[in-house]
Formats: C-alpha cells, structure tokens, sequence
C-alpha cells in the first residue's frame, strides 16, 4: 500500500504524534491512509469523531439521520446550542473541518439498513459502533464479520458503558458475547433510564483509542476482551471474551451468510404472547383528554412515569412509576375510569394491560403520552 | 460471595450495586439472589429457568458459558459473580428508544 505524504503543516500539526517512536512519520502516515467509519454521530459518535479527527484519520465516514434536538446536547459534544434543529452530519462535518481541515468527511445521512450496510462499509477499513439500538448493533457486527472488518464497539446506558474489539480474524463478535437481543421492552431504554453526560465521553475515547491502535498495529487491542465502566465507583472491570464455536455468523458453521431483517430477528421476541396487540389497545386522544378534563368529568389520570421524568413536565396527574404498579395498585379505585399515560404511550400500555388483568375494566390508554399533549394541547409543555 | 448488579437491573435489587449472596455453585448463588429479589428473576432467567440469551454471567472474569460446569460451577467465598445484561444506548437517537 502506498502511503501518503505529509505537508510542512501536517508535520507540525502531528508532531506530538511523529516524536513518539511507536507512531513516527509512517505511524502518522498510515493514519493519513486511513478510513474509518462512525456509526451514529450522537453521544459516542461526537468524542470518537472528533479525536479520529484530531488524530489526522485521513477519510472520516459518518452515518446518522438525525437533526440536534435540545435534548442532546448534555452529552453529544459535537454539537452546539446553536445546532438545534439541524442535521447531525452538517452540525458535525462543521466542527471536524474547523478541528482538521485536511481530512475528507463522508457524510452518509441516511439509516444503516441491511441494504446499503455492505455498500457503505465497503469503503472502509475499520467500523466504529456508537448507535443506540439492538437491531442497528447486530447488523453492524454481521456486515463487519462479513466485510472481514473490525468492529470497535461502545454502548452505554446510565452510569455504565462496555466497549470491544470485534470482528476481527481471532477474535469474537458481538453475537459470540451475546447470541441474542433481549425483547423489546425487557431492558429499559435511555429514554427511561437516562444516562450520564460524560459517560459517552469515557467509551467513545476508548473507542477513539481502540480505532487509532489498530490503524497502527500497536498494544494490545480489546479483542477477546469486554471492558467495563463503572462511572460511579470509576472501576474498569474486563471480562475475557471467547470466539463461540456455535456462532451463527463467525463460526465455522455460519448459518448467517448475508444480512438479515434485523428488526424482526429483534422484534421476534416481542410480544411474546403477553401484550395486548395494539389494536384492541383502548386509547384516548389526548384532544379527547383534555376536553373532559375541561370540563371537570370525573376521570382520574395515571402517569407511570418515573418521578424525575414528572419534574420536567406533568398533567398534575397521579404517579405511579410502571415498575411500582403491581405493589401500589391499592392506590387506584377499580371503578374509576382510569386514563394512563408515559411520555411516549408505550409503558402506559404495559400499564392498562396490567390493570385490565387486575380487573380494572374502565381503564384507557393516552395515545402519544405527554409528547402528544405538547405537541398539540400545550406547546409551552417541555419535550425530552 | 459478592454478586455485582448492573445499573440496567438495580432497580429489581432496592438500587444495590452489589449483594453479598452464599451457595456453593453459580446456580445456588443465582436461586439465593432471585428469590431476595423475586422481580429480577424474569430479567435474568427465562421461563424454562435458563439464563437469557442477552445475559452474561461472569465468574470474576469468566463467562460461565465458557467454564466446564457453567451453572454447576464451584464457587470459593473469594469469587465475584457479575450480571452482565446486553445495552444498546450510546447514539443520538437515545431519546426515541422504543418507549
């Protein structure tokens, strides 16, 4: 392979890289050379791309779909406050050329889906995982165990985050740590459990770290290793991690070949015979709710949020976070017409099932949640 | 001996991070844990009783899928059991999760 040279003012820029003997001149060359690609330009994707950057990764590739909501702010330092409402990759490419104006951005604004993920990873050397969901997680690892590319992996939820080599010749995959995703619903989501500010911050530099030691060949690389963050009690654990011979997709008896629909391989856990289908789901509009609250019909609103979630905004309703309904259901007349809501609607429908199994027979679930109500009853209610 | 609880399931444990659970195997150790903590049981085990397929658990550092006896295996007082589920957070999309 050819490397690229360095201009006057790249040797100066890198030279704090270039005197450290395991990098020098070919070390911060073959890091010009380079092409790596951040999934996800959010809470990971903002210190990951900005120190690949930093670092002179020659090509930088970065997919999302998103625009910066206020919300993202806390922790996805890439973008700024007059970001809001922007598209993620505009916000972004914005700072990575004012950090390095000699790297190329390859924007890619679109979802990663099993049909353009081979396309897109083609281009690339290494893939970084800074995504937030299971389904987009799996499809990474496949199409980097079938592109035959490493996969730097971070994720993180509350004060807690992991991070990983994978997909790698030796190492293991992410399948291999965990053959399967959870069902829907299971494990809470961010948007339920919330997540520390600078705890991106912790895995998306170890991420950053990990991407620049591979393009180097230097150390020793988290393959076959799973760290753990502990952000509270600041310990680093690490686990070891096996290649399993099982593997449906890095084994030796791949059952896995191409892509799957990775929605339905995650969704196909849900609704595992317990939830109302959404169709029989009663429900109230939100219209509906606040004309009979207006005038003052006898209804009784539940919000199974949790309590931090009531401070950013409420209805003035009753709180009974999901997880502490089955022990607080005292707390409720069974023969009160009950209107449930969250702030999406999702956990009030575990919640009017859960009711109606208890023989509550009055009870309706608010469509859209609090998110609903302030978009089209009380646009002054904060979002999140 | 000592059972780590991870952020994701603290709140089926009172909110501890860790419990100092007895029994001379991880599946004694598991059974002792899950029966002072009734609701972490369906987060740990499915309904055939087997460990969840999103859910590691790790003797100090290995994974007991990779020990001879898994389950069955011996414990010294000295070893540390850790629960570790899978998590997906980490992008920009994290506020339009599933809920």
């Amino acid at each position: 392979m050819s490397v690229p040279t360095l201009t006057p003012e790249e040797l100066q820029r890198y030279a704090r890289h270039i005197i450290l003997s395991e990098v020098g001149l070919e070390g911060q060359q073959r890091l010009k050379a380079a092409k790596v690609l951040c999934v996800g330009a959010g809470g990971l994707g903002s210190p990951l791309s900005l120190y690949l950057a930093a670092a002179g990764v020659g090509t930088l590739g970065l997919v999302d779909f998103d625009v910066v909501d206020a919300s993202n702010l806390h922790r996805q330092i890439i973008h700024f406050t007059s970001d809001v409402g922007s598209p993620k990759l505009e916000s972004a490419e914005q700072k990575l050329r004012a950090i390095n104006p000699n790297i190329a951005i390859r924007k890619f604004e679109t979802r990663l889906t099993s049909a353009n993920a081979l396309e897109i990873i083609r281009e690339f050397d290494i893939i970084a995982d800074g995504t937030d969901n299971f389904p987009t997680r799996y499809l990474i690892n496949d199409a980097c165990v079938l592109s035959g590319k490493a996969n730097v992996y971070g994720s993180i939820f509350k004060f807690e985050g992991q991070a990983s080599v994978f997909a790698t010749k030796e190492g293991p995959c992410y399948r291999c740590l965990y053959p399967e995703p959870p069902p829907a619903g299971l494990v809470p989501s961010c948007s339920e459990g919330g997540v520390l500010g600078v705890l991106p911050g912790l895995i998306g530099v170890v991420q950053a770290t990990e991407v620049i030691k591979l393009i180097l060949g230097m150390g020793e690389p988290l393959i076959g290793r799973l760290l753990l963050v502990d952000a509270l009690t600041m310990r680093f654990r690490e686990m070891r991690l096996r290649k399993d011979a099982a593997c449906p997709v890095c084994g030796p008896k791949p059952t896995v070949t191409e892509l799957i629909d990775y929605n339905a391989f995650c969704g196909m856990n849900e609704n595992s015979g317990e939830t109302l289908p959404m169709a029989v789901m009663p429900e109230m509009s939100v219209e509906e709710l606040k004309r009979k609250m207006d005038a003052k019909e006898d209804i009784f609103v539940l919000d199974v949020r949790e309590p931090n979630e009531y401070q950013i905004c409420n209805l003035n309703a009753h709180l009974i976070p999901l997880g502490q309904l089955p022990a607080r259901v005292g707390e409720l007349d069974p023969d009160k017409h009950i209107v449930v809501h969250c702030r999406s609607g999702k956990r009030s429908a575990e919640a009017v099932e859960f009711l109606r199994k208890q023989g509550f027979e009055n009870v309706q679930n608010l469509a859209g949640g609090i998110l609903a109500w302030a978009d089209k009853i009380d646009p002054k209610m904060a979002k999140y | 001996m000592k059972v780590i609880i991870p952020s994701a399931l603290k709140q089926y444990a009172e909110n501890q991070a860790s419990v100092e659970v007895s029994g001379a195997t991880v599946a004694e150790v598991l059974a002792g844990l899950t029966a002072r903590y009734p609701d972490l049981r369906k987060h740990i085990f499915s309904d055939d009783g087997r460990v969840r397929a999103f859910v590691n658990i790790y003797v100090n550092q290995d994974d007991i899928r990779h020990l001879d006896k898994r389950e069955g295996t011996p414990l010294q007082s000295s070893d540390v059991i850790s629960i570790i589920p899978s998590i997906a957070g980490g992008s920009s999309r994290a506020f339009e999760g599933p809920r």
